[in-house]
């Protein structure tokens, strides 16, 4: 039965409309393969079993009843413990949303969530996440680690890492993520997976815990650009309940695989190719813009020459929102409270927020406050939003040259749990290439290319390309996508070991 | 000035650090004081070299595509009902959130 779960979205939910094999069956597969893999892998924070197998039942009813199926039918899809889910515990990854051993349940589905479950999806549980989504290895979890399926030893990448691995490891056929500076991108990188960051408000985030408001975006991760292109289909369109959410029409994603790439002018910046791009990840990306070439892509250099200041401007503008953000946490209304006795309101507060986040949200919170603060907010906040405009220019200027453009995801692969958490720097400096397009809110995402080389010291490890598009570009991101997929190197590395 | 220069680089005292923890509500250790000094002293100093562009005449991007603010049409509708909202409080008093006796601090 776990066979079904190698197979992608579109034949599962074929299979299951045909009625091939039941929305049941598939939920039960997907569930023993989260009980058997998990416990080595860490990347569900919930499981929940009877839900799903009710969710699979009421599918196989509404089929037997002669009604339509939609178009993810009996389809397992992991959710980021980020995303809220009435009845089931939502916790961000945090100890302050966990309040005693039951853990904080939603009073309401954030409106994925509602989208997902409309197309019959059927939803087995909530993924391991960096806390509040900070971080780019999922070690910053309150809970435990997520392990890189392809050599647990290393960290998946974050702060999505468990929705990554759900897919990766093939425990469920799709996952949904978040992307504040390269959340979804750079742990489908890591894990061999496509992970796609939709345009600043294509997706609703209307039940997504806020991290960074003006920059956060859902989007799906699945072992296949076509899989991946129906559940943006599923979860993409206007929603009157978050007022950043677009109203253009929701492209045909998944019909834009099908397309022919030639003539789609491919951009290459200089800039994502300099210092600190392991040499490894530099050929597999090269070979794999030849491979566009072949494909009947045109190839032409550019320039982002902003590019440097990515990491800097994020870090300003990420934690200062997130610190707004964040101030909900209080301790009043939901999650964990630390009252000392005949303590003040303000000793609840401090002791609650200092006892219920953990070092990484706290370091964004004191430098996003630190920013803000008086006598400050000219000199970081402020010039941090005037290099986001000069990083935004960039790209305009491109794309009035090019379609998309062409870079690694990451600059390096997998790296080893524990080698970056100790220094903050070095981990932010991780999603050098992933935070400039979330600054400009372009459409992103991340596909296999070739891995690297087996060595003595690590074996063959998973490569990224990234491809970005302008914004609402989304349909020729996937068209490009899908060619070079069916030509992909990756393919070799298609599974995980058991 | 709490941030002191030392060659052309701020960096935060602890003192600072401490201003800025209550400012965000975190009652800190002091031994996370200590800690989040240099992290944060790092970070600093590296976000500085924003400074390295001019962006004299660059106006300052708050948001991607938000040109207004969208508003929903002024029709009543049902919100969260008091038991939903309730349900999770970690203490509840009078029907309502129920916090610790304050009267300004």
């Amino acid at each position: 039965m776990e066979s079904w779960l190698v197979r992608p979205i579109s034949e599962i939910a074929a299979a299951v409309t045909r009625g091939d094999v039941s929305a049941e069956e598939i939920a039960r597969a997907s569930l023993a393969a989260i009980e058997h893999k998990d416990p080595s892998l860490g990347a569900f924070l919930t499981v929940s079993a009877d839900a799903a197998l009710a969710q699979a039942r009421a599918v196989d009813a509404k089929r037997a009843r002669g009604e339509k199926l939609g178009k993810l039918a009996g389809v397992p899809v992991a959710l980021k413990d980020a995303l809220c889910t009435r009845g089931v515990p939502t916790t961000c990854g945090s100890k302050i949303l966990a309040r005693g051993a039951r853990g904080w349940h939603p009073p309401y589905d954030a409106t994925v969530v509602t989208r997902l479950k409309e197309a019959d999806a059927v939803l087995p549980g909530k993924c391991n996440m960096d806390e509040f989504a900070m971080g780019s290895s999922t070690e910053n979890s309150a809970y435990f680690p997520a392990k890189n399926p392809w050599d647990r030893s290393r960290s998946p990448g974050g702060s999505s890492g468990g929705s990554a691995v759900a897919v990766a490891a093939r425990m469920t056929a799709g996952a949904l993520g978040s992307d504040t500076g390269g959340s979804i991108r750079q742990p489908a990188a890591f894990t061999n997976v496509v992970g796609v960051k939709p345009t600043y408000g294509r997706v609703s985030r209307f039940g997504l815990v806020a991290f960074a408001s003006s920059l956060d975006q859902i989007g799906p991760f699945a072992v296949d650009v076509r899989g991946a292109a129906r559940v943006l289909e599923v979860i993409a369109g206007h929603d009157p309940s978050d007022a950043t959410s677009l109203a253009e029409p929701v492209g045909a994603y998944e019909a834009a695989c099908g397309k022919s790439p030639r003539g789609i002018r491919i951009g290459v910046p200089e800039e994502y190719f300099a210092e600190g791009l392991e040499a490894e990840v530099s050929a597999s990306v090269r070979t794999a813009i030849d491979d566009l070439a072949r494909a009947g892509c045109l190839i032409r250099p550019i320039k982002l020459p902003h590019t440097a200041y990515a990491v800097a401007t994020y870090y300003i503008l990420a934690t200062a929102e997130a610190s707004s953000n964040l101030a909900r946490f209080d301790g009043v209304r939901f999650g964990l409270r630390v009252e000392p006795p005949r303590g003040t309101l303000a000793d609840m507060y401090g002791q609650t927020r200092d006892t219920g986040f953990g070092d990484e949200v706290k370091r964004r919170i004191m430098l996003g406050t630190y920013v803000l603060s008086a006598g400050y907010y000219d000199a970081y906040y402020l010039k941090a939003q005037r290099v986001r405009t000069l990083i935004r220019r960039d790209f305009e200027r491109a794309f009035s040259e090019v379609d998309l453009i062409a870079t690694p995801t990451s600059p390096v692969p997998p790296f080893r749990l524990g080698e970056r958490v100790k220094d903050p720097l070095s981990m932010y400096l991780a999603d050098v290439y992933t935070l400039p397009a979330s600054l400009a809110g372009l459409p992103a995402l991340s596909l296999p290319c070739a891995p690297t080389a087996p060595r003595e010291d690590r074996p063959a490890l998973p490569v990224g390309l990234q491809l970005m598009a302008a914004p609402l570009d989304e349909e020729r991101l996937f068209t490009v996508a899908a060619a070079f997929e069916a030509v992909s190197p990756a393919r070799s590395l298609a599974l995980p070991p058991a | 000035m709490p941030t002191e220069t030392v060659k052309g680089q701020a960096f935060l005292g602890e003192e600072e650090v401490r201003k800025v923890a209550k400012l965000a509500r975190l009652e800190l250790r002091t031994d996370e004081i200590i800690r989040m000094t240099a992290e944060l002293s790092a970070i600093v100093r590296y976000v500085q070299k924003l400074g390295e562009l001019d962006t004299t005449d660059v106006v300052p991007m708050a948001h991607v595509r938000l040109a207004r603010t969208v508003l929903r049409e002024d029709a009543p509708r049902a919100g969260l009902s008091h038991d939903d909202a309730l349900a999770e409080a970690p203490r509840v008093a009078h029907d309502g959130f129920a916090v610790p006796a304050f009267v300004d601090d």
